[in-house]
């Protein structure tokens, strides 16, 4: 038995400790958030936290997952009632189309706000192009969203800077 | 002649198929509205189907959405259809895709099928009229062809309009208000001096009374929702982590599972040992299916793990074990015997070309998968005579018909959930992953079952969209294109997919020359030719189907031809246009994309038109070209699309689907291959089968015509795909000088994307 805290709440798991983070949270937890894509971290759909850090949950075993430590889904980013930026911004350009990869999409996103932007000086456009390309181009989109992916970032990270888009 | 089709057999055949099915003219506005016996018994105490797209109980009103969420923003805009006339305000919708039935037939997916263009205006309207009978007569609820929202147009108004109707009827009953003092806003009947009566209080009057059929629509001039951007529905959900995919069904007592099927697709077990597997933590029983064996554990990834374990004895493959063999059997069949349609065949192209300088090529184009991110899953349980399906699907109706062969179970025991599907593209359109869910809940009874497909096993258990070889002549003449002979062979998907619904399409299959033979150029000397390649792989309708492969091999060459001519691409296209609305399409893509304007060293632009789905769309796509030794590496900096659709519903979704389609043809075109060897898939995942990447994607700009008006709206969820992989070949050429005749376009030794 381990616990396992997810969202804020602790979960007591009975799993061996090679199984993958994401269908310790899937299967026993029941947080469906994370999405299981292909299994070989290539395609960021199962992006959750550990300990504030994005990390690929089909790749990472239970076993390595610290006791004790925070794990972070989709649904602990922001609610609907109370929507993260980056949550509120995805709403805003409509990005979704199946929205199969896109709780992926938001916590690297979200990740990279908190990481490059939020707190921090102003990015030139190209700059923040820059980091979008280099921290977004590992999560694929097949029904192809990644203009309003991009738009999406560009507008949460003005509004984290404190500039209107 | 062998299989060569002509138009009048077919029509003559589908019009009697369309007459035994009940085709009456004028029917068309009565019959939707009609609640079956299996639409009502499936209803709880208190609800009430005004018709079969409205359902109403005491919390208020639901609307149906049979046609699938594949991503296309279908129960968006099936919700908006029915709300703008029912008239309830856009916070208060909700949507149930409900259970599946013949009422929710398709009559326009049929369309695109029949051997008559689009540009075809008088026989268009009787090809449109066949497509209702065949979908009718089939009871055919399938979601695809891009037929939702031109199926769904009218049905979907008048119905909400009728229930409407009924409501203000029965406030009128409540009220002894006469119905013409009443009025409807966001959800309730207006009564004089301003009352609000909720339509969900008048549910239970307003099931006593008879639906009209003879409801007026409102005027596009008042529209409150149809026209201009609409919020998704299910868009908060989708990017909260709260929207519930297939794969994300959980249900108390459940269990999971997983299935190997043999990588050689169609062969056989011979055997397996799975003594291993037994033994592994969590299995709770090991089920053979057909052609596979299933996992079943208490966790999917021990079922997984467990299903590694077993070693198997696969039979081989029915079909050539490599691409190289295939490609050789699609070679051997531009032979007379294989001849299946030459519906366009004007002039004389062999004796324009006998005099002529010829110019000659032969393109390709490879299998391709769908692979959606979801992978295929179904939760089946069946229980005490009792089978219930949890699953992302395209065909509903025909997974009850399924599971009634498979289990004897009558139809009322058959209960299909339909749930959002995390991607598609087409996949769904096959029920083998449901067949294997309902053998496993066979084996394993009591307890619902997730079954889900690694991504491995999705990859290579796929219906590809199929390879495709063309090979084509052509003459310019007095600076203008003159004679095209195309000739296109291809594994038929209309008789594999068909076929695996017990069903068989008469005539040729028009989606081996679909994109080639119907585009509106009135070249002097025209002639396409379809060959039918035995079935090798089984296949299946991807994005855009024979389009998808044919517009590259048709707008390629042409593109050929108008420089062997010394023309330019988009005014040559423009002369040759014959199609009014086609025309205004390259008009418009010449505006917005300051063709002609000078795009400096290394870059280049190109074009490319095809009219699919009834939909003209022309392309033009700018790269930039960097040399690097003798490779070019090719940035794609700018799509311009501009699309003919009759009327557009909501803009923005529009413009996202467009986007798609562009992203998803491009990125194909660029490195996406499904090939063959030792009888299986060598792609297992997305390492190997990449498309496009957010750092990869373009500035796409979208403008869409409305000049043929609401009567002729059509669909956009796949004509943008066809043109986008020809403009990003012919803008290669025009940056660089080569010509690639394959996809993907990085099999040229000289070509690779940023």
């Amino acid at each position: 038995m381990r616990v396992i805290w997810v969202d804020g709440e602790p979960h007591k798991v009975d799993v061996e400790g090679d199984m993958p983070l994401l269908w310790v949270l899937r299967d026993e937890v029941g947080a469906t958030g994370p999405k299981y894509g292909c299994g070989i971290a290539m395609c960021g759909a199962c992006t959750v936290y550990v300990d504030d850090r994005p990390v690929r949950s089909c790749s990472l075993r239970i076993g390595d997952v610290a006791e004790g430590a925070k794990v972070t889904t989709i649904r602990g980013l922001g609610t609907p009632q109370a929507l993260h930026a980056v949550q509120a911004a995805w709403i805003e350009h409509q990005v979704a189309q199946c929205g199969y990869c896109q709780p992926g999409q938001i916590m690297a996103a979200a990740a990279l706000l908190h990481d490059k932007v939020a707190g921090k000086p102003p990015l030139s456009d190209a700059d923040l192009d820059d980091h979008i390309n280099h921290a977004m181009s590992a999560n694929l989109c097949r029904c192809g969203t990644y203009m309003r992916i991009r738009a999406a970032i560009k507008s949460a990270a003005a509004k984290l800077q404190g500039q209107r888009p | 002649m062998s299989r060569a089709g002509t138009i009048t057999r077919r029509l003559a055949l589908l019009g009697a198929a369309g007459v035994a099915g009940g085709l009456v003219f004028g029917f068309y506005y009565t019959e939707p509205f009609r609640v079956n016996r299996r639409l009502g018994s499936g209803l709880q105490k208190g609800q009430h189907m005004l018709t079969p797209y409205v359902r109403i109980d005491r919390d208020g009103v639901t609307i149906i959405t049979p046609r699938a969420d594949l991503g296309q923003g279908a129960y968006s805009i099936q919700a908006a259809l029915v709300a703008e006339e029912l008239d309830i305000a856009w916070n208060d919708i909700k949507v149930d895709p409900g259970a599946p039935s013949s009422v929710y037939y398709n009559a326009r997916v049929i369309r695109e099928g029949l051997p008559v263009a689009a540009t075809n205006g008088r026989l268009d309207s009787i090809a449109e009229i066949i497509s209702d009978g065949v979908g009718r007569f089939l009871g055919l609820q399938l979601t695809g062809g891009s037929s939702t929202v031109a199926d769904s147009c009218n049905k979907l108004r008048l119905a909400g309009a009728a229930a409407r109707e009924v409501l203000l009827r029965a406030a009128e009953t409540q009220t002894g208000i006469a119905r013409d003092k009443l009025v409807t806003r966001d959800g309730a009947v207006i009564v004089p001096g301003g009352r609000a009566l909720s339509y969900a209080s008048l549910a239970e009057i307003a099931a006593t009374i008879a639906v009209p059929t003879d409801v007026k629509l409102r005027d596009e001039r008042d529209w409150r929702y149809l026209g201009k951007p609409m919020q998704r529905i299910d868009m908060v959900a989708k990017c909260t982590g709260t929207a519930t995919f297939g794969i994300d069904i959980r249900l108390p007592g459940m269990v999971y599972a997983t299935v190997c099927a043999n990588p050689n697709l169609g062969g056989a077990l011979r055997s397996y040992d799975d003594s291993l597997a037994a033994k592994a933590r969590g299995v709770l029983k090991i089920v053979p299916v057909k052609g596979g064996v299933g996992v079943i554990a208490d966790n999917t990834w021990r079922a997984f793990q467990a299903a590694k374990l077993i070693k198997f004895e696969w039979g081989k493959a029915p079909y050539p074990a490599s691409s190289a063999a295939m490609f050789r059997k699609v070679k051997a069949s531009f032979v007379p015997k294989r001849r299946d349609s030459r519906c366009k065949n004007e002039g004389d192209v062999d004796a324009a070309l006998a005099g002529a300088k010829v110019i000659k090529a032969e393109y390709r184009v490879p299998y391709l998968a769908h692979a959606p991110l979801e992978p295929m899953n179904a939760v089946v349980q069946l229980k005490d005579g009792r089978l219930d399906i949890w699953t992302g699907t395209q065909i509903p109706a025909f997974l009850v018909k399924t599971a009634r062969e498979m289990t004897g179970l009558a139809a009322d025991d058959v209960h299909v959930h339909a749930q959002l599907c995390g991607g598609s593209f087409g996949r769904r359109l096959e029920d083998d992953y449901v067949r294997q869910g309902i053998e496993l809940a066979m084996a394993y009874q009591g307890h619902p079952i997730k079954m889900t497909w690694t991504r491995e096993e999705d990859m290579t258990h796929d219906f590809p969209r199929p390879l495709a070889v063309a090979r084509m002549r052509g003459a310019a003449k007095d600076r203008q294109v003159d004679a095209y002979d195309l000739a296109i062979a291809s594994p038929s998907v209309v008789a594999s997919q068909f076929g695996r619904l017990s069903l068989s399409i008469p005539g040729p299959d028009m989606a081996i020359v679909a994109g080639a033979w119907d585009q509106p150029f009135r070249i002097p000397h025209y002639r396409v030719t379809g060959y039918r390649v035995p079935e090798l792989v089984p296949v299946s309708s991807w994005r855009s189907v024979g389009a998808s492969g044919n517009a590259f091999m048709h707008e390629c060459f042409l593109d050929e031809l108008i420089h062997a001519a010394g023309a330019d691409p988009l005014q040559e296209r423009r002369r040759l246009c014959s199609h009014g609305p086609s025309s205004e399409v390259l008009k418009a893509i010449g505006e917005m994309s300051d063709w002609g304007r000078d795009l400096g060293p290394n870059r280049g632009r190109g074009l490319a038109f095809t009219l699919s789905f009834g939909v003209p769309v022309a392309e033009v796509v700018e790269v930039t070209a960097t040399p690097d030794g003798e490779r070019r590496i090719i940035t794609i900096d700018r799509v311009c699309v501009a699309a003919e659709v009759g009327k557009v519903l909501d803009p923005d979704n529009l413009k996202n689907q467009v986007e798609g389609a562009v992203i998803w043809a491009l990125g194909h075109a660029m490195n996406a291959e499904l090939t063959f060897a030792d009888g299986k898939a060598v792609q297992t995942n997305y390492h190997q089968y990449e498309g496009m990447r957010l750092h990869q994607a373009p500035r796409i700009e979208v403008k869409a015509l409305e000049t043929t008006g609401l009567a002729h709206i059509r669909g956009i969820g796949e004509p943008a795909v066809p043109p986008a992989a020809p403009a990003l070949a012919n803008a290669i050429f025009a940056a660089t000088g080569i010509r690639a005749r394959r996809l993907p376009l990085i099999s040229h030794d000289k070509i690779r994307f940023v």
